[in-house]
């Protein structure tokens, strides 16, 4: 175990806390942006700690094809090779590999795959994900899981879950870096509480530092998604961290939050970012749109990001999609959004002011407060707030009707 | 705008000062001007602009081409003019037509009635009216007025018509010429200057725009074509260039008494994976011991893509103090360009800009020591003597 994590405040299932990394003291709820390739698209690592950003998420795939986990070893690590002071997490490559390759082949071994480079077969095991994810050297790594898209019925859901709790204790057995890195296991189980229970209790019994759900943010609907987060963080423990893969949205991320979730990642800001669009808090902002071309407001007026404090949607607008500096740009605005969606959850749990400065807008409370706060309900002016996000938040204990007109 | 000549050095070459008003600090010369694409760089984000050496880089080129699909004029003067829309409010810009990246000056086209651009829009005809509605608008601190420029091999014919359009054109933009914002009079071709002088009479300009160059005329042929313009321009007024980017091309202008300079180099050297590293110290340094070693080198700059720097983990170049030489490796940069990731080309830009800047300053010191020709000579000679190591050693 190579971390500390301290709740610091709490509001029903929601908490606010610290993780303290090898790298780096975390807050959480915290978003993760992802940089695929040892980077972040069209960010230096300067611009990253500017925003504020605490943790990125490497992919182990793509590290591993390019420039090699062993050039990264040898050069020092990934926070060498790519000068990144703060924390880094890598996930576990499977999930690249069944979703990237249509040849891939899921054994008990491991992932059976043909490489991209040369058609060759080869074989990712979970004994060799957790030595790739050694060499690169991330804070946390993640135990090479079998993923099945919650779209898929049958046993071979069963299958999977089993399957991933047997290659838990390989990539256990495996790690060679246990106080320098954390290994995480992976709740799967797809949409079936049964099974999602047994992966639990089975995970919880392995004494791992820390925890995620996964098999989820692949198209499922969003009833059965924020039911199985609520059931994993009721059933987790409480002293440790708890992250929900490839999530995403604001909205979501609130929702999860509210039923203790802590950690998030998400391509969404950055790849949203590169076809124009910028995230604000009545939802979206597409600056392609013809309506921008001569728009003099900024994109978002209660943004401070450097972006929203100097250029108007116009500008932004004849950049987009035809230079690189539009794309630069709107990523910076989007990461800042999302970071600054984090710190708003952190400081309004631990404030004790949660429910009401987050979640229900016009409050006299927010104006006053923070003038930065993400009212995320004003995406639904007409108080047409969708039916599973009321659901959620019943289950979290946080009152809404006010912002519901149904 | 204020602009001083402070010292010559034997030839003709001199050492200037440039003050314009949105700037803090004096700007020396001979200088260069970033190139921009909508008054932003190219790559390097505006937070990071600032961790160029200041105020060498703080002048900027752009052309009011890049902004013919909008926001519209009207807007930008809503917004303030281009310091305010772009934000940034401590720097000069410089208003060409011209670019000599994107917007490539295609005078088959260009007629009595505009100049015609190759853009990434298309090929685009603008006339003075227009060109002039879009400097009100943008509010640049200095802008050349619009000129039909060809290149040295056009006959002489078409070369009169672009002498006659140019004057013209001049005409038309000083009448609609906005209050402040100094204006750089076009001179294009290397002759008929008595053109030139016959309005110089009546006009008050605050500098010359040269045109006419970098658009293929040769290395031999071309000092003579510029010292042709510079004899006759008169010695206190600043002259800027477009088209002369490489090194060796700069020296040039810089001899013949050229004071601004727009380039290109760094833009192709980025976007090719190159990064600068000819040595900017101008202490002798011969290096008897040099064997051609690396397939990514040629002592002028070195080509990131190689395979022979995947494992290089020190930065470009030794003691360069830029944001990319302090932060990352060439390691680092090589796997960005191999995944084709924007981050690459965001630091050879700073690296780059970096270096070229650092050129320009030792340029300025030789001539501020009086030793500027030895400097041009022996700048162009170690390069050529390396290239000839090379093929020998080959």
């Amino acid at each position: 175990m190579a971390l500390r994590f301290e709740v610091l405040g709490r509001f029903n299932r929601a908490r606010a806390a610290q993780l303290t990394l090898p790298h780096f003291a975390c807050q959480t709820p915290l978003f993760m942006p992802v940089g695929t390739q040892g980077t972040i698209k069209g960010l230096t690592t300067d611009q990253l700690e500017e925003i504020g950003c605490q943790i990125i998420l490497g992919n182990t795939y793509h590290l591993a094809l390019r420039p090699t986990s062993e050039l990264i070893d040898e050069l020092g690590g990934l926070h060498k090779f790519m000068n990144w002071p703060r924390a880094l997490l890598t996930d576990s490559g499977g999930f690249q590999m069944v979703s990237l390759l249509h040849l891939a082949d899921i054994t008990e071994k491991g992932v059976t795959f043909q490489s991209p480079v040369d058609g060759k077969p080869m074989l990712l095991t979970p004994e060799e994900s957790i030595q790739i994810q050694n060499r690169i050297g991330a804070d946390i790594i993640m135990a090479l899981d079998d993923v099945v898209r919650t779209t898929i019925t049958g046993p071979r859901i069963e299958e999977a879950m089993y399957r991933t709790l047997r290659w838990v204790d390989r990539c256990i057995a495996a790690h060679k870096r246990p106080h320098e890195q954390n290994l995480f296991g992976i709740v799967q189980g797809g949409l079936d509480p049964v099974l999602r229970d047994i992966c639990v209790r089975g995970l919880v019994d392995r004494n791992l530092p820390g925890y995620a759900i996964g098999g989820l943010a692949g198209g499922e609907d969003k009833d059965s998604f924020w039911r199985v987060v609520a059931q994993c963080t009721a059933a987790l423990p409480e002293d440790k961290p708890r992250y929900v893969m490839g999530v995403g949205y604001p909205l979501d991320i609130v929702v999860c939050s509210a039923l203790g979730a802590d950690m998030y990642d998400c391509v969404y800001p950055t790849r949203t970012a590169r076809f124009g669009t910028a995230l604000v808090p009545e939802g979206v902002l597409k600056l392609k749109h013809n309506a921008m071309v001569n728009d003099t407001r900024p994109i978002d007026p209660t943004c401070a990001c450097m972006v929203c404090k100097n250029y108007t949607r116009a500008y932004i607008h004849c950049l987009v999609t035809k230079d690189a500096m539009g794309s630069q740009l709107l990523s910076y605005h989007n990461l800042y959004y999302m970071l600054q969606l984090s710190r708003n959850l952190h400081s309004s749990i631990v404030e004790g002011r949660f429910p009401e400065c987050y979640i229900i807008p016009d409050s006299n409370l927010c104006a006053s407060r923070n003038s930065n706060v993400v009212r995320f309900l004003w995406q639904f002016p007409k108080g047409d707030v969708p039916e599973w996000v009321c659901n959620a938040m019943d289950v979290a204990g946080i009152d809404i009707s006010s912002c519901c007109s149904s | 705008m204020k602009f001083a000549v402070k010292a010559l050095s034997s030839g003709k070459a001199r050492a200037g000062v440039v003050h314009l008003g949105s700037c803090p600090s004096s700007i020396e010369t001979p200088c260069l001007l970033l190139s921009t694409r909508k008054g932003l760089p190219i790559f390097i984000s505006p937070d990071l602009l600032s961790s160029l050496p200041s105020p060498d880089s703080n002048l900027l080129q752009f052309s009011p081409l890049h902004f013919s699909e909008g926001p519209s004029p009207k807007t930008i003067s809503s917004i303030g003019g281009l310091h305010q829309m772009v934000g940034l409010h401590e720097y000069g810009f410089a208003a060409v037509a011209r670019d000599s990246i994107q917007c490539l000056p295609e005078c088959g086209s260009t007629n009595k009635t505009g100049a015609s651009f190759e853009t990434p829009c298309g090929r685009r005809l603008i006339k003075p009216v227009e060109y002039m509605e879009m400097i009100t608008s943008m509010k640049p601190n200095l802008w050349a007025t619009l000129a039909d420029e060809v290149p040295a091999w056009a006959n002489n014919k078409r070369n009169k018509t672009s002498v006659d359009r140019t004057v013209k054109w001049l005409d038309e933009c000083i009448a609609r010429s906005p209050a402040g914002g100094a204006v750089f009079g076009s001179i294009v071709g290397g002759s008929n200057i008595e053109e030139r002088k016959r309005c110089a009479q009546e006009i008050i300009y605050a500098g010359y725009w040269i045109g006419g160059f970098g658009l293929g005329e040769s290395m031999e042929e071309r000092p003579s074509l510029l010292n042709a313009v510079t004899d006759n321009l008169p010695k206190d007024w600043p002259r800027m260039i477009c088209g002369l980017g490489l090194p060796e091309e700069v020296l040039q202008g810089v001899a013949a008494g050229v004071d601004l300079f727009d380039s290109a180099y760094i833009y192709h050297l980025t976007i090719g994976g190159f990064a600068l590293t000819f040595p900017l110290d101008r202490t002798e340094k011969i290096d008897y011991n040099y064997q051609l070693s690396d397939q990514g080198s040629d002592r002028t700059k070195i080509n990131l893509r190689a395979t022979v720097y995947r494992k290089d983990a020190t930065p470009i170049v030794e003691d360069c103090c830029c944001y990319t030489c302090q932060n990352h490796t060439k390691a680092y940069i090589n796997h960005l360009l191999n995944v084709h990731e924007m981050l690459a080309q965001i630091l050879l830009e700073i690296h780059n800009t970096h270096h070229y800047l650092g050129f320009f300053r030792s340029i300025r010191e030789a001539i501020k020591e009086g030793c500027f020709e030895q400097f041009q000579k022996k700048f162009v000679q170690s390069r050529r003597e390396h290239l000839a190591a090379d093929v020998v050693s080959v």
